[in-house]
């Protein structure tokens, strides 16, 4: 219990310093804010009703409280540039963000899980330092020429992909499909690198362990030992990683949606910024990274109910 | 098998060696000569696949392709060498401050980073390029406050260590100053872990200036940057693919011999670490 209430205490002070962090930053723009986002023609009575809407004209101390409580009850202000709620622009485009996001994890975990326990076998022969290699190139290519090459190669070679754009699930799954697998290929070849290395390493950790000794002497096939001891306790260091990995993901539907035109969170922050709508801007990084942390403050807990030795620490 | 173990050792610093001496050296000759003007526009000529005057074709203005990947090389290294240099002076004074001096300076400092790394890389990058605007030094700020909490963790553990070890001690009886202790002293004890993360930084920097200029937030035309390049090429994927080729490679080359290199040096100064 004192774990997972210092971990809250935790996930409580992160947030807190992270949305000073996306609050205070824009305070350090050169300039006048308003006068940036409406140009230098703009006529002195716009320029002061748009300061007032925004709340420019007071102490910058209410000025964070307030966008704090916005961000609580979920009132993030209006965009500047769609003049709409940030919230609503924000959940118009989630779906297409979430569904990108969650089938490039499920692509992650089927290809990276086989593939780590196949190169632990195979410690040190050809086939697992090949792996290795493969891997470290794969971490190397720029996400967006990876799906740039993953668009001449296979989509424009299959009329099943569309390369860009995208179709709701609602409409129709597989025409979600042709819209997301590429792309979720493009965000996955890179963390399928990164877990690939760590479900080997912990594969391999466990493995030089007494109790994997002691099985096998006692005539254990080595299929029961890896599946039913070594697969199952090796998941917990693994579990940590996909916490991280899930960030990266997040942070890979940005660059990818816009290879692939998806109209997603990450093409409206960019959309965002070229328009220096800052308001949105602070609104979709805060989202995206409050979601990052509350997924890695699940992992530990999780974590730590998995391994009760984690809650001593 | 342990030979093939330490056969890739040596493989990774001889590659990574020379992929960036190779690329430095393009840099150093860009500076004074590329085969072709690497902005001057060429409308005949654009788009033309690669040999004969043009070895890696033209692009969509008819510019040599291979003129603009050599200059690039100046944006890549630049921007790089920025970052690097942020985030490891900044990183050592943080958390070397924060581990030396330990107590509520340490809680206040690394909290700071810690909020800082909760920040996707990425968002963060493109927050403070949003606040700075774009271009080459813009970028490297950006990428090289990102870079910080990364450094400053390694810098904080070295200090810890190394606080209460008995050369540190004598070094207080005889009156050295903080500062001399921890920068003349602890510091050159740490280096070696430093170094490897900075050769880290290094290649996510280009990845992530690569990355900011493909979205048109980077590195500002007529600065030939291959993240730029990438972005360009896009439009004719079908009819050049060539054009997409030479900045993609060019990127991933470079980045591969910084991932290999920080692996060789992490293996050769730390033996205890396995990679």
């Amino acid at each position: 219990m004192m774990y997972i209430l210092r971990r809250i205490i935790l996930l409580i002070t992160t947030i807190l310093l992270v949305s000073i962090i996306t609050f205070g930053v824009f305070q350090i723009l050169p300039g006048d804010p308003v006068r940036t986002m409406l140009g230098t023609e703009a006529d002195p009575t716009q320029i002061e009703n748009l300061r007032s809407e925004l709340g420019l004209d007071r102490p910058l101390y209410e000025q964070y409280v307030d966008w704090m409580k916005g961000l609580l009850t979920g009132q993030l202000g209006n965009s500047i540039r769609f003049s709409m709620p940030v919230k609503e622009l924000l959940f118009d485009r989630l779906p297409v963000t979430m569904s990108l996001a969650g089938l490039t994890l499920i692509i992650v975990l089927i290809i990276s899980l086989p593939l780590g326990m196949f190169a632990a076998r195979r410690q040190n022969k050809l086939s697992d330092v090949s792996l290795s290699t493969v891997t470290q190139i794969g971490m190397a290519v720029p996400s967006f020429w990876l799906g740039m090459m993953l668009i001449l190669y296979i989509g424009l070679q299959f009329s099943f992909f569309k390369i860009s754009g995208y179709i709701p699930w609602t409409q129709s799954v597989a025409g979600a499909l042709s819209t997301l697998i590429l792309p979720a290929l493009t965000i996955a070849i890179p963390q399928i690198a990164v877990n690939f290395r760590y479900v080997r390493t912990a594969i391999l950790e466990q493995v030089q362990l007494d109790y994997v000794r002691t099985i096998r002497s006692k005539g254990m096939s080595e299929q029961n030992v890896m599946y039913k001891h070594v697969l199952k306790n090796s998941m917990i260091p693994i579990l940590t990683v996909f916490g991280l990995i899930m960030a990266e993901v997040v942070a890979g539907t940005i660059i990818v949606e816009q290879v692939f035109s998806l109209p997603g969170i990450g093409q409206l922050l960019i959309t965002a910024i070229s328009n220096r709508d800052f308001p949105l801007v602070q609104g979709i990084v805060m989202y995206i990274t409050v979601a990052v942390v509350m997924i890695n403050f699940i992992v530990d807990v999780l974590y730590s109910v998995l391994d009760p030795r984690i809650r001593l620490r | 098998m342990k030979q093939l173990q330490r056969y890739t050792k040596k493989i990774n610093l001889i590659i990574g060696l020379l992929v960036i001496v190779g690329f430095l050296l393009v840099m150093i000759v860009s500076f004074f000569y590329t085969p072709h003007d690497v902005n001057a526009m060429n409308i005949p000529e654009k788009l033309r696949g690669p040999g004969g005057a043009y070895m890696f074709g033209t692009d969509e203005f008819g510019r040599d392709i291979f003129s603009r990947i050599m200059k690039g090389t100046q944006t890549a290294f630049a921007v790089g060498l920025l970052t690097v240099a942020i985030g490891t002076v900044f990183g050592i004074l943080i958390g070397g401050i924060a581990g030396y001096v330990g107590g509520w300076v340490d809680e206040i400092f690394m909290r700071t980073m810690d909020a800082l790394m909760a920040f996707p890389g990425i968002i963060l990058a493109l927050m403070l390029v949003a606040v700075f605007g774009p271009g080459i030094t813009n970028t490297a700020i950006a990428l090289g406050i990102i870079a910080i909490p990364a450094i400053a963790r390694i810098a904080r553990s070295g200090f810890v260590q190394q606080r209460d070890s008995e050369y540190v001690l004598a070094a207080k009886l005889i009156g050295v100053k903080p500062y001399s202790i921890m920068f003349r002293h602890i510091l050159p004890n740490i280096s070696s872990q430093i170094i490897v993360a900075a050769t880290v930084t290094f290649a996510t920097a280009m990845l992530a200036e690569a990355a900011l200029s493909y979205l048109g937030l980077g590195v500002q035309p007529p600065n030939p940057s291959w993240g730029r390049m990438l972005k360009d090429s896009q439009a004719y994927l079908i009819g050049a693919p060539w054009y997409t080729y030479a900045p993609g490679g060019a990127i991933t080359i470079l980045v591969l011999g910084l991932y290999m290199l920080s692996n060789a040096l992490r293996d050769f100064m730390d033996p205890r670490s396995k990679s």
